[in-house]
């Protein structure tokens, strides 16, 4: 199932709206990649919120993100984790280290909007 | 015709059912000359036994009239015991008695150490009584010894049983002080933990918190840990897991008020301190949090 990328201002949202296959993972890391750059975003939201399963593989792959779009010029914020699914990761030692998270789509939009103001 | 060989070795072996009935009733009428015997000496005994008691120096937790009166129903449940060969009464009464002398301190060792001096006290007065008859006094033995053995376990068995059922309750009682989360302000949760952590309690503790950051929309975490004496390994990890945790919801968690022992575990067990924020105490903890929050509190002037 595709993930749909929304432009939003200066920010990509992508919405994961069900359980993705290692493939589809692999094609939203691809059209992040791509399209933080034509577009010229300043950062990218990935929610997470309906995922009630996150594998080593799918944790892997948004940090793989998270560095690789730091590497494009821009900043990454996964929001939307579920207490049940954050107490699997932490459990399994997939915790997401040097990316930033958030409760929900408007924290993660409000914590990009205080770090473009920093920048200005 | 092999495996048969191995259960029957020997003609001798074989169980005739015909014996093995008169035997039984042979037990039964030696235990019924016992019970008469001890019926008839039952204050001697008694007394005895008593004596007994205070000379080991045991239930010292105990007055005298106490114990007295507790040896004189245990002697009569024991009596009854070895009479009807059934052991529910006793039992319901090792029960009734642990209940009561749990809590004033009376350890294990003096429980089965009273019965034990019972159980000696009363195989004195048969080796008096039938030392004529050596042949007789050993099928007395034979009847009395299991039979008393039966009873000495038990005894102790309801004890012990009746000291882990007080210990799960105290641990469920432990459990039930449900840990809250409180909401101190605007997206700032506070989250004291007093007394044991175990593992359960520890995931319990983690689930609540993760909840409780998703439905206030919490920001900001102060775990205040003033409360816990000491840490293990395993629930220091637990600790770092629900910081962890809590980052993954976009939470920043605040530990406040640990302990030089707890500090000194965490330590040694080489926790990656750089994830966790620390702060001494509950105060300064709040007054961090309510700086990343961007609070400022000032106190109101006095008017003039």
């Amino acid at each position: 199932m595709e993930v749909p990328i929304l432009k939003q201002g200066k920010v990509l949202i992508a919405t994961i709206q069900a359980a993705l296959s290692d493939a589809d993972l692999e094609n939203l890391r691809r059209g992040l990649v791509q399209q933080v750059v034509r577009f010229r975003s300043l950062g990218v939201i990935v929610d997470v919120t309906s995922m009630d399963v996150m594998d080593s593989f799918a944790s892997r792959t948004l940090r793989e993100i998270a560095h690789m779009i730091r590497l494009r010029g821009a900043e990454t914020v996964i929001v939307g984790i579920q207490p049940e699914v954050a107490l699997a990761m932490v459990q399994l030692g997939l915790t997401l280290e040097d990316v930033s998270t958030a409760l929900d789509l408007e924290e993660g939009l409000a914590y990009l909007n205080t770090k473009f103001k920093s920048l200005d | 015709m092999a495996k048969r060989a191995v259960v029957g070795n020997g003609p001798h072996v074989a169980i005739d059912p015909t014996a093995q009935l008169a035997q039984s009733e042979a037990t039964s009428e030696l235990l019924r000359e016992l019970v008469a015997h001890l019926r008839q000496n039952r204050t001697q005994l008694r007394e005895e036994w008593v004596q007994r008691i205070s000379e080991t120096r045991l239930l010292t937790a105990m007055t005298k009239e106490e114990i007295f009166a507790e040896a004189t129903s245990v002697y009569d449940s024991y009596v009854e015991a070895l009479e009807t060969e059934t052991f529910e009464a006793l039992q319901a009464y090792a029960q009734n008695l642990s209940e009561r002398i749990i809590p004033r301190g009376v350890e294990t060792h003096e429980v089965v150490g009273i019965v034990l001096l019972l159980r000696d006290v009363l195989a004195r007065s048969l080796f008096a009584k039938y030392q004529a008859d050596f042949r007789k006094l050993n099928r007395i033995l034979d009847a009395y010894e299991p039979a008393a053995n039966r009873i000495a376990n038990t005894v102790a068995v309801g004890f012990v049983q009746e000291r882990e059922r007080t210990i799960r309750q105290q641990q469920e009682a432990i459990r039930e002080l449900s840990t809250p989360v409180l909401q101190v302000r605007e997206r700032l949760l506070i989250l004291p933990i007093i007394g044991v952590i175990d593992p359960q309690r520890a995931r319990q503790l983690t689930e609540q918190l993760l909840r409780g950051i998703r439905t206030n929309r919490a920001k900001v975490v102060v775990i205040d840990i003033t409360g816990v004496a000491a840490m293990d390994a395993t629930v220091a990890n637990h600790l770092v897991q629900t910081v962890e945790a809590s980052r993954l919801l976009g939470a920043t968690v605040i530990v406040t008020g640990l302990s030089p022992e707890i500090a000194q575990t965490l330590v040694t067990i080489g926790v990656d301190l750089g994830k966790m924020n620390t702060v001494g105490d509950l105060q300064g903890g709040i007054e961090q949090a309510e700086r990343l929050l961007g609070y400022k509190v000032v106190p109101i002037p006095e008017p003039q």
